[in-house]
């Protein structure tokens, strides 16, 4: 694998264009934590017109619902969950500015898009090491929906957070190159 | 006769999902060594040294290896000479799944199906009686996490269609499923029984140790076949490419309808987690 590229959000367009890949990233800076019920909410809020709990614009959303923390931990474990179900609300949230999204699994034709016409970024973080992952997050804080408990939306504090490049801004698409180079038949 | 009160039960449950959640078995820490040695990817080979790390910490500083902490699945094997005292044996289980899940800091993920609010204890937990003779009390806890139970399936296949058929049926499966339920899988395979047997089937296959193979050679074959099968697809861990799609293929079979063919897949993550305790 490559030699990890570090860094810090929010994401530059430069910083965005020159990802390709299988390009190993360490994250830095702030994230925003968000799934399945988080983005139905901001889905709902956007087709009313009304404001966003959060500036998304220049973010990185990472799709997770961390187990509670321990005493002393700033958050318990803390893995991507499976992103397509995201999809139907990825491309708004491109069109208002969200530039990078975390989780695990594939994307949909339409999201893939998406991301090349707003030149936005889908990292991969590996899923099922929710406890290595949590030691890369500092601090986490709840910004909405406390009611959803782990499906809330965190701003998390990270370092060195590491992901990988699953789809550029190119339209490439790891799982499938990935996938081409070490099928047998 | 035996008696064997709740309050006996009650932190076993508990006790085994903490476990589980903690303590990734030995069979799958071998299966990683062995797929860090044998794959062709060096980027395989990192995401597996990963998972192994993962594994250390969550053993050593008593974490969860993953955030999913699934739904609380329960095996319950009865013996019928037992006499449960102090009150109702699965109010018990659940308390102790909820006990479980609340020391152990382990994430709750049971929700309303529609309104999709958490219960908040995890309950209700997924029980699955067995009456069996004895006066012992058997307890396999498997939590479950949802991202592999999504990509899962249960399908009334045309009898005409074979083994080959269902060999096909299960790699489109794996193929399908891509990098969706955390590669490298172990895949359980219920075929037979009715629609809800063949599930039952292939969720209690998820429960065999890495390595073992059905005794009956034929089914044996089916399972070795699949499993080198789906390597050849090339997903790899975490889908990023390789030759380690899955750990493991079992397979459990009974007879089944002279009209149907029922096959279930039941895909679990690389978290393999279960536990037992015999009361």
């Amino acid at each position: 694998m490559s030699v990890p590229i570090r860094l810090t959000t929010p994401l530059s367009e430069k910083d965005l264009e020159r990802l390709k890949i299988g390009d190993k990233v360490l994250l830095n800076g702030v994230i925003y934590t968000g799934r399945d019920a988080a983005h139905k909410r901001l889905f709902d809020l956007i087709q009313q017109g009304k404001e966003l709990p959060l500036d998304i614009r220049g973010q990185v959303i990472y799709y997770v619902g961390p187990a509670p923390a321990k005493p002393g931990q700033a958050i318990g474990s803390a893995g991507p969950t499976t992103s397509y179900r995201m999809d139907a609300f990825s491309p708004k949230l491109m069109e208002l500015g969200l530039r990078g999204m975390i989780g695990k699994g594939n994307r949909s034709k339409e999201v893939v898009a998406a991301m090349k016409k707003y030149k936005a970024v889908y990292f991969g973080a590996t899923g099922g090491a929710g406890a290595l992952i949590a030691k890369s997050i500092k601090k986490a804080e709840i910004v909405a929906y406390e009611d959803l408990g782990p499906e809330a939306i965190r701003r998390l504090e990270v370092e060195d957070f590491p992901v990988v490049v699953i789809n550029d801004t190119k339209g490439n698409d790891l799982y499938e190159e990935g996938a081409k180079k070490y099928r047998k038949e | 006769m035996r008696e064997v009160s709740i309050n006996e039960i009650i932190p076993v449950v508990r006790s085994l999902f903490i476990e589980a959640n903690y303590d990734l078995g030995r069979d799958v820490l071998d299966a990683f060594d062995r797929a860090i040695k044998s794959d062709e990817s060096p980027v395989a080979k990192e995401v597996l040294e990963e998972l192994k790390e993962n594994a250390r910490i969550s053993r050593e500083e008593r974490v969860p290896l993953c955030q999913d902490c699934g739904l609380a699945v329960l095996f319950v094997e009865l013996g019928q000479d037992v006499h449960i005292t102090g009150g109702d044996l699965k109010q018990a289980l659940n308390e102790g799944v909820r006990q479980g899940y609340k020391d152990g800091y382990l994430r709750k993920s049971a929700c309303d199906p529609f309104a999709r609010a958490n219960t908040g204890d995890n309950t209700p937990a997924i029980i699955h009686y067995d009456i069996v003779p004895g006066e012992k009390i058997k307890i396999i806890v498997g939590p479950k996490g949802g991202g592999s139970e999504n990509m899962s399936s249960v399908s009334m296949l045309t009898p005409a269609v074979g083994i080959e058929g269902v060999k096909e049926h299960v790699i489109k499966t794996l193929q399908e499923a891509g990098s969706n339920p955390c590669p490298p899988t172990i895949v359980g395979i219920g075929i037979g029984g009715t629609f809800e047997r063949s599930a039952l089937l292939a969720k209690k296959a998820l429960l065999r140790e890495i390595g073992t193979r059905n005794p009956d050679p034929k089914l044996a074959k089916i399972e070795t076949d699949i499993l080198e099968a789906i390597n050849k697809l090339g997903i790899g861990p975490m889908g990023y490419g390789g030759n380690t799609t899955s750990l493991d293929v079992f397979l459990e079979m009974e007879p089944c309808h002279i009209a149907s063919l029922p096959v279930a897949v039941n895909i679990n993550c690389h978290s393999a987690r279960h536990k037992q305790a015999v009361i």
